[in-house]
């Protein structure tokens, strides 16, 4: 209580250094917030992953095609609710740098198995009349200009259509999805498998993957197994694994960055621990005469000390704090630029409650110094210095 | 005259700042560490892009050819035939070697294998390519072994991907759906290829029933000028539906997305680093002259003149941008020059394995950015220790 006015005495001692001081600290907190961002979206949906979603594909490669007839088969297994299967179209809108996922799927069971996916009704119905139409997600629609009605031409790469050489294929846009889970990927385009696999030119009856749902997440794994003995020895046969070790293998294929965000992190934060901590022993160092002064007053060793402390605490948490707001802030403006490398960019919440740990750990690290000299100082002495 | 003794105060100043840099080593060295953290990471990061992309597009060449099928945004969509090769062999400036024309007919697969120390699926490439080959691309050797023999379920691996992936070793076998390919050699060179798996186009063809189908033909010209005139020739083909690029092109296309994805990270990271650090370096030079206001002081008492005093403050600062630029890019090279990593190459879905390149560009780079955090951090303290009292700091304990 009396300790306040105090402390805010000392923060305002030398305005500029503690505004330097918190505005490095600042920055420390804001980078290690956009780095768990990125990291959690680079790791493209470890977390949010669906316990009870399994990913089947070929066992040779997610390139292979599997048969379309293995939806029956598959949900025919006990364990098993109910499997959608969905195809790479990997076509190009306007330019090849607008990289977004396009798959075909059955509108109604893919909505099913992603109640992620936000519609509304009279979306879901348009899109159940429409042969050519598409639902795309909110961030592609923002980022190429879409509205509800619009032709959308996707160029294809691999599936050209039956008779039609190098043609674009034309979708309607029927309706925009917003994602109910922060994380999950709103750049998605998704039309009707009725209508790609009439029209395609080739490998018809085939699709890319199937996401299974288990009955028990808790057996998962046996179900994934029973999926695969399934088609043991056959022309294709598959490999199923949890939707979030799917997601995990896929992240591992750009490189270990849990690693590198982890020593980038390491770099800053021991470089602004070494900043602050000198800043606050020279403070001390300052105010030794100040020091002398409180406990001449009656002040103890002891409650010394915690002021020190508290102060150091009190500006590397309040830094701490809106560097995290800016990260989230930052996050925010960045999305719709970076969905396509970055899609679903957001702050954990437990990247934030481990931030606003580390800012009190800054606090209580670089203070514990200073705030030991002051309590360790002599009263007469200090008091010399005046 | 005037100038000359202006020239002598900055030195003597100078001088004497940094001759007490070791007295005050506790101050300087934060301002030296939060700069070589900064420098550090870019060109801990930006070594990465480079080590990726000299590895994808460094090897490539102007006087090969790439051709796909027109539209193909990479090799895994394009499809040929064998009497289309038949037509691209008879374009001009296609050079010729001991078998006829330089045109090698190749078809790529993606195979899964487990990434070593991840422990995860990877996408491994796994090329089929006939004789040819070897002549387009002639800096490729067998290091162990020997080399696959046409007709036989053999492979040879690229000495990247044996580092990268598990189970690549010569005299491994691997199975791939239903056939098994024996490893027999470990081959070197060829830039992106040495993180392939090579074998006999037929026998891949067969194992995947492809046909007679292919995906892109790498075309040796007599030199680069030939590419004009073989481009021309292929659209003129009425048999042909192609698209030609020189390699060197074509490479850089590939590696473009991947390099834009991880400098994109390295700057975010970077500008936000360097913002922290301008502010460190502040806080240190604030520091110095604060400490040291008497000594100023004392200088401009005994008729130093307010300008070798503001120079002064701003020399030491950009030594320590220079210290923290050797510290962090030494760092950095001594750590992460030559390190070996695999990543996904987004243009081709599969795995490129590579060693990060501390290049002299990306050290430069390191060292320009320290010294323009240094300037920053030593000119607002460098003005505020100029326009001190005289009096008032003498006074002061």
């Amino acid at each position: 209580m009396s300790a306040l006015p105090l402390i805010g005495a000392a923060l305002r001692r030398k305005k500029t250094r503690t505004f330097l001081t918190f505005s490095s600290v600042v920055f420390a907190f804001l980078i290690f917030g956009v780095l768990s961002m990125l990291r959690v979206a680079l790791a493209a949906g470890v977390d949010i992953a669906n316990e009870d979603r399994l990913v089947v594909r070929h066992r040779v490669s997610l390139f292979q095609m599997l048969p379309e007839s293995y939806e029956a088969d598959i949900e025919r297994l006990d364990s098993v609710v109910d499997a959608v299967h969905m195809t790479w179209f990997g076509g190009v809108y306007q330019d090849p740098s607008n990289f977004f996922m396009q798959s075909p799927v059955h509108p109604a069971e893919y909505l099913d198995m992603y109640p992620e996916v936000r519609l509304s009704e009279e979306e879901k119905l348009r899109w159940i009349e429409t042969r050519n139409g598409a639902v795309a997600g909110r961030a592609s629609a923002e980022r190429y200009g879409w509205e509800i009605g619009d032709r959308i031409p996707i160029q294809p790469t691999i599936w050209r259509q039956q008779g039609r050489g190098d043609d674009a294929w034309e979708f309607e846009l029927v309706g925009i999805y917003d994602s109910e889970v922060e994380g999950f990927d709103e750049t998605q385009f998704l039309f009707r498998y009725d209508f790609f696999d009439e029209a395609r030119s080739f490998g018809r009856g085939t699709v890319g993957w199937y996401m299974v749902r288990v009955n028990d997440p808790e057996r998962a794994a046996e179900a994934a197994a029973a999926i695969d003995d399934l088609f043991l020895n056959s022309e294709a046969e598959t490999k199923s694994e949890p939707e979030g070790a799917f997601a995990a293998g896929f992240a591992n294929q750009i490189g270990n960055l849990g690693l590198i965000v982890t020593a980038i992190l390491g770099a800053v934060f021991f470089t602004i621990l070494l900043v602050a901590g000198n800043t606050m022993a020279q403070s001390v160092r300052e105010r030794i005469g100040e020091i002398g002064l409180l406990k001449a007053l009656g002040f103890t060793s002891d409650r010394v000390m915690r002021l020190v402390l508290l102060e150091s605490v009190a500006l590397s948490t309040t830094a701490g704090l809106t560097g995290l707001l800016f990260a989230v802030g930052l996050g925010a403006a960045l999305r719709p630029t970076l969905a396509t490398y970055f899609p679903g960019l957001f702050l954990r919440p437990q990247d934030l409650l481990l931030g606003i740990a580390l800012a009190l750990l800054t606090g209580l690290v670089t203070g514990i110094f200073p705030a030991r000299q002051a309590m360790r100082l002599r009263t007469a002495f200090a008091l010399r210095r005046l | 005259m005037r100038f000359g003794s202006f020239l002598r105060q900055c030195r003597a100043v100078a001088r004497y700042n940094l001759e007490t840099i070791w007295e005050r080593r506790g101050v300087s060295a934060v301002a030296v560490f939060g700069i070589a953290g900064v420098v550090g990471v870019l060109v801990a990061v930006l070594s990465i892009a480079a080590g990726f992309r000299s590895v994808v597009a460094g090897q490539a060449r102007d006087e090969v050819a790439v051709v796909l099928r027109s539209g193909s945004t990479g090799e895994s969509v394009s499809i040929l035939s064998r009497p289309e090769m038949d037509a691209i062999a008879e374009a001009p400036g296609v050079a010729r070697g001991s078998a006829g024309a330089l045109v090698s007919p190749e078809l790529s697969v993606i195979i899964d294998r487990k990434k070593i120390g991840a422990g995860t699926d990877a996408n491994v490439p796994l090329r089929g390519v006939e004789a040819a080959a070897f002549e387009v691309r002639d800096d490729i050797e067998i290091v162990e072994g020997r080399m696959f023999e046409p007709g036989r379920n053999e492979v040879v691996v690229g000495q990247g991907a044996a580092v990268s992936f598990e189970g690549l070793q010569v005299g491994d076998i691997i199975a791939v759906g239903r056939s098994t390919w024996e490893i027999v050699g470990r081959f070197a060179g060829g830039g992106v290829s040495e993180s392939e798996i090579w074998t006999d186009t037929r026998m891949l063809q067969q194992a995947y029933q492809r046909g007679n189908s292919y995906n892109v033909a790498f075309v040796r010209l007599t030199d680069a000028a030939a590419f004009e005139g073989f481009e021309a020739a292929l659209s003129d083909d009425p048999r042909l539906n192609v698209s030609a690029q020189p390699e060197t092109e074509f490479r850089a296309e590939q590696s473009r997305p991947m390099e834009m994805f991880i400098s994109i990270l390295g700057w975010i990271i970077v500008s936000m680093m360097s913002a922290g650090a301008v502010f460190a370096a502040l806080n240190t030079m604030y520091a110095a002259v604060s400490t040291r206001s008497r000594e100023i002081a004392t200088l401009r008492a005994l008729g130093f003149a307010r300008l070798p005093v503001v120079i002064s403050v701003i020399v030491e600062s950009l030594v320590f941008g220079l210290l923290g630029a050797l510290v962090g890019g030494g760092a950095s090279y001594l750590l992460f020059d030559g390190f070996r990593a695999a990543t996904i190459n987004f243009a081709s879905f599969s795995q490129v394995a590579f060693a990060f390149e501390v290049t002299r560009e990306l050290l430069l780079q390191g060292i320009t950015l320290a010294l323009v955090i240094g300037a920053i951090g030593g000119l607002f303290p460098a003005i505020s220790a100029a326009r001190q009292s005289v009096v008032g700091s003498l006074r002061e304990q």
